[in-house]
């Protein structure tokens, strides 16, 4: 799905080669400034490597229209954006800014559902605590039907069980719908139980790639 | 009465009693003032007499390329005075869309209002042109320097949010748009509260200025409203070009954000 050659950014990060295949789960781990949250902007546009070539289904990514490929390539920040309004119009926005079809209510509240996530689509969506803005950015996501989901750290303000569950529904639902997932977590233990490649990150640098059994 | 009573030269110099009056009491309570209190007084004096000759000289002359001149030099000194109140940082691109909006701005209402609403022969009549054009400018520079600031402060105080919808798939303008909107409204707010006292908590200089050289106070209203009428069009148009260019100015080619050169 996408591909590095010799990509550098800044001292920021320095990636000689690497892949990233369709249609599975890829985790990316590594400490607190090891390039994490820069790889995923740079999958998503939202920054250009200042030397190398990043190709994405074997197109160069600077020559594709940066919008339309965010629209393919949709982004999760790791503190979720809240917008002022009901959760129904937080969890449309995705859908609005991508210039999607809204889906109905009957999906907007079975999205709620699986992410266990008890709110009226009418509430007000300033009032949810931290983990329920997460949930509910991870829903609107979920809603736009991307190709591929880049997660930066989506579960850090849950708890363990929750976070587990959370994490479950994603996989699942990368696997039934053929999606690509890429997702920073902090925790090795949650990439090895769910993961089908594990890419490590150390000071800007790749230092493993593995196969793991989800 | 018809006409306006001419102050006598002696008379003005009467007038500065008010300056001592001033400068007495500093000196009593030794705010150290002084100097500064009279460079000032000096200094409006003067600058007032050379405008009042120069108008004389350009009245007289009437040249459609002397008002054009006066008409940028205005322009020039409204940019800098932008320049100078947005406190925070405006990078280049911003201060060309800063000057290109405020000349077009200002440049297509005072030619409306001149030719159509005074319906005034030829349209660059000096006596016309310049107090009308300095108005308006006056009046968008205000706007424009409010506007660039919210403009500016809101890119980047808001800058996770326009970089969240910009990673969901939005447009730098569907990003940008609370933003924008904030910004506009900051910037036309005054001009449309200024509306609401006008005529009851303050008569406004330019129809104090007609009513006392002899004009009828109904003329005097005519003309208040359509320059207030003139000045809401400036602002506007002003505002709205600041916006409608200004903001792309935080994005790059790539639709990325570039409020700081590096992060």
């Amino acid at each position: 799905m996408f591909t590095f050659k010799d990509i550098r950014y800044r001292d920021i990060l320095d990636i000689e080669n690497l892949t990233i295949s369709p249609c599975r789960t890829t985790w990316i781990v590594g400490e607190s400034g090891s390039g994490k949250t820069t790889l995923l902007k740079l999958l998503n546009n939202l920054l250009t490597p200042d030397q190398g070539e990043l190709l994405y289904k074997g197109a160069d990514m600077a020559a594709l229209d940066p919008v339309q490929l965010r629209r393919e390539v949709v982004m999760l920040p790791q503190s979720p954006l809240i917008f002022p309004g009901t959760i129904k119009e937080n969890l449309l926005i995705g859908c609005r800014f991508a210039e999607k079809p809204a889906p109905a209510n009957d999906l907007l509240a079975a999205v709620l559902a699986a992410l266990k996530l008890k709110k009226d689509l009418g509430g007000n969506a300033a009032e949810l605590s931290g983990g329920e803005k997460q949930r509910l950015a991870i829903g609107r996501i979920l809603l736009m039907e991307p190709e591929v989901f880049l997660l930066d750290e989506p579960t850090s303000a849950l708890d363990n069980g929750t976070e587990e569950m959370v994490m479950q529904k994603v996989v699942e639902y990368g696997r039934q719908n053929k999606k690509t997932i890429v997702i920073i977590t902090h925790s090795p233990k949650m990439a090895r139980h769910f993961g089908e490649a594990l890419i490590t990150l150390h000071e800007g640098k790749i230092s493993g790639v593995e196969e793991v059994k989800g | 009465m018809d006409g306006i009573v001419e102050i006598e030269l002696w008379r003005l110099a009467v007038a500065y009693i008010f300056l001592a009056m001033l400068l007495i009491i500093t000196w009593k309570l030794g705010v150290g003032r002084e100097s500064e209190i009279i460079i000032s007084v000096l200094r409006m004096t003067l600058q007032l007499f050379m405008m009042g000759y120069l108008l004389v000289f350009v009245f007289q002359t009437n040249h459609l390329l002397i008002s054009l001149g006066i008409f940028l030099l205005m322009q020039l000194f409204a940019i800098r005075n932008v320049y100078g109140r947005v406190k925070l940082k405006v990078g280049a691109r911003l201060r060309r869309v800063i000057v290109f909006s405020l000349l077009l701005g200002t440049g297509i209402p005072t030619f409306f209002f001149l030719a159509v609403v005074v319906n005034v022969e030829p349209w660059y009549e000096a006596r016309y042109f310049i107090p009308i054009a300095g108005m308006l400018i006056g009046n968008s520079m205000t706007g424009i320097a409010l506007g660039a600031e919210r403009l500016i402060n809101g890119m980047m105080v808001k800058k996770e949010w326009v970089e969240g919808a910009l990673m969901l798939g939005a447009t730098p303008l569907q990003a940008a748009r609370d933003v924008v909107n904030d910004a506009f409204n900051a910037a036309i707010l005054p001009t449309i509260n200024s509306m609401v006292g006008m005529g009851i908590i303050f008569l406004p200089g330019m129809m104090v200025g007609q009513i006392l050289s002899g004009v009828s106070p109904l003329v005097a209203i005519e003309y208040q409203i359509a320059i207030m009428l003139g000045i809401l069009g400036g602002v506007s148009l002003t505002v709205y070009l600041l916006m409608q260019f200004g903001y792309k100015t935080f994005f790059n080619r790539r639709s990325q954000l570039e409020i700081y050169p590096h992060p």
